[in-house]
């Protein structure tokens, strides 16, 4: 049904740190790798060593530099469907294949009922659906639906998998509803924002903005103490001190 | 956006459609087409052939075809399902009119069959333009003046494809080329206003804003998401250059709406070979009718081209 859920149990989301994301791309592959099986399954990839590979992928991140006043610096900008409370990319879909759960808030699309018509992705601002030219219908994040529940799987391993992939710690995830848990006391510390917050869709996803880049103040060490550095004539002394002179060359 | 030539078959061949059985319909409802049973029956045979075959063609654009019967489903949120919905319904008064033809019965409920036959299909056309201008994240779209767009032109085409059939059939109706002739203007005018709207607005959002940044940081791009482009730069990122879209702006108004004008003024002013100025007039505003769907795709820029 594309009717809204008036409200959900909890809202499901991540939180997307944009101060440690280093871009290395590791989420956008391990939800390409996960995502080769399981729900709305495989993601295809047309010509994928040939000229002109194209495929579908839930999750992309961009790289920008960014100028203020005082300095540049590279930002990398992950970007997957919000999971928006109140999407027009639900309320578009003719034939209810796309709908949000009442249970969890989590968006999602049936790829038994979905007829491919692409109406859904033109709604959304972020460009969270895609189409799969082999498939026939749209993909998009599915919050690791089939993860997150799911008793096959070690409890640790029941998180999305760009979650578990970060190296960097820079996605999160949990009950962004639930004003207790650990994301949103991290959005709450580090004033976390929506992102075009004017379409009315209302995300649930959160983006915590880069920290203040240090200057040549707050980046300055604290002066170590002084330590003795000369030596005690003793042998043993004069035998590091040398065999540390031979290593070093 | 792209421009998807399924979908600008669609549109007009069946806005084209819809606005001929309104106008037929009307007419005959209102006793102003004095024409034949058997003329009646081509022009509903004619509007239903060019209805269907826009459906059909709007399916050729689906990933699973097979399931369109379900677009129907969900006409409590969704204007693509609505429009679905009173595109089927339309079928039924006219169908049962074009019954009443072909069997000779019923006579007295056809002005009644016609009205609503008339109103389905204007409600049809309606829904098909709300599909459009109900997408926030179109800017161009977005705006009060894209459905009533919609609409007149599927009576302009209509219209004239109705006034180019009556000449074919040997009659006339000196009423329908006035409104016509009133229906070319009120479009141009339209598409003017619709212009000039998407040329001056600035546009609303800033790539700052698509990141959540505040709008005194520059941003450039360092690395793109990915190598090649995807769906979503296909299908949202054509865009037609300033220069090109000026040229076929130009052609279009020609086309579209001037040649046909000045045709249906000479109607008016001076005896003419009836069949060929009309045929020529039909052929013209075809192809601008063809030329203005594109340009409203290939005019409009989707927000998520900001992230690119």
């Amino acid at each position: 049904m594309t009717t809204l859920p008036d409200k959900t149990d909890k809202k499901l989301g991540l939180v997307i740190d944009l101060d440690t994301c280093v871009g290395c791309q590791g989420c956008v592959t391990s939800c390409k790798e996960w995502n080769t099986s399981g729900y709305s399954a495989p993601l295809t990839d047309l010509d994928p060593y040939g000229k002109d590979p194209t495929g579908a992928w839930l999750n992309r991140v961009h790289g920008f530099e960014i100028t203020d006043a005082d300095a540049s610096r590279t930002v990398h900008f992950p970007r997957s469907c919000l999971h928006c409370e109140e999407p027009d990319c639900v309320t578009v879909c003719p034939t209810g294949a796309s709908y949000k759960r009442a249970e969890d808030g989590i968006v999602l699309v049936n790829p038994d009922t979905c007829i491919g018509c692409k109406l859904c992705s033109w709604a959304c601002p972020y460009g969270a659906r895609e189409y799969d030219m082999s498939h026939g219908v749209m993909k998009k994040c599915t919050l690791c639906v089939d993860r997150i529940y799911n008793e096959n799987l070690d409890p640790e391993d029941r998180q999305p998998a760009c979650v578990r992939a970060c190296p960097t710690g820079a996605r999160h995830f949990g009950d962004i509803g639930d004003a207790d848990s650990d994301v949103s006391k991290l959005v709450a510390e580090r004033g976390g924002y929506n992102l075009l917050e004017e379409f009315g869709y209302k995300p649930v996803n959160k983006y915590l903005p880069p920290r203040k880049k240090r200057d040549h103040v707050t980046a300055k060490p604290v002066a170590l103490e002084e330590v003795g550095t000369g030596t005690d004539g003793s042998m043993s002394e004069r035998f590091f001190a040398w065999a540390d002179k031979m290593l070093s060359n | 956006m792209h421009p998807a030539y399924s979908v600008i078959i669609f549109t007009t061949i069946s806005g084209a459609g819809y606005g001929l059985l309104t106008l037929a319909a009307l007419g005959m409802a209102f006793g102003l087409l004095p024409v034949s049973p058997s003329f009646m029956i081509v022009l509903l045979g004619i509007s239903i052939a060019l209805v269907t075959i826009g459906l059909f063609s709007s399916m050729t654009h689906l990933g699973h075809p097979e399931r369109a019967w379900r677009a129907v489903s969900q006409w409590r949120s969704s204007w693509l399902s609505r429009e679905g919905l009173f595109a089927l319904l339309t079928y039924i008064p006219t169908g049962l009119l074009g019954l009443s033809y072909i069997f000779e019965i019923g006579v007295e409920l056809r002005p009644i069959l016609g009205l609503a036959a008339a109103i389905l299909a204007m409600i049809t056309v309606y829904c098909t333009g709300m599909i459009y201008a109900s997408l926030k994240t179109i800017r161009a779209w977005y705006q009060p003046l894209t459905t009533p767009i919609y609409v007149v032109l599927s009576l302009l085409s209509g219209a004239l494809l109705l006034l180019c059939l009556l000449a074919v059939g040997g009659e006339h109706s000196g009423l329908l080329v006035k409104f016509a002739i009133i229906l070319c203007a009120l479009s141009l005018l339209l598409k003017l206003a619709y212009w000039k709207k998407i040329d001056e607005a600035p546009y609303d959002y800033t790539v700052q804003q698509a990141l959540g940044f505040p709008d005194a940081i520059k941003i450039a791009q360092v690395e793109p998401a990915h190598t090649q482009a995807n769906f979503v730069m296909r299908e949202m990122g054509y865009k037609v250059a300033r220069s090109n879209s000026a040229k076929l702006r130009k052609l279009m108004v020609m086309l579209g709406f001037v040649v046909p004008f000045l045709c249906l003024a000479g109607v008016i002013l001076m005896p003419v070979q009836m069949v060929p100025l009309m045929v020529i007039l039909l052929l013209s505003h075809s192809v601008g009718l063809m030329v203005e769907r594109w340009l409203f795709f290939a005019e409009a820029e989707h927000v998520v081209n900001l992230y690119y």
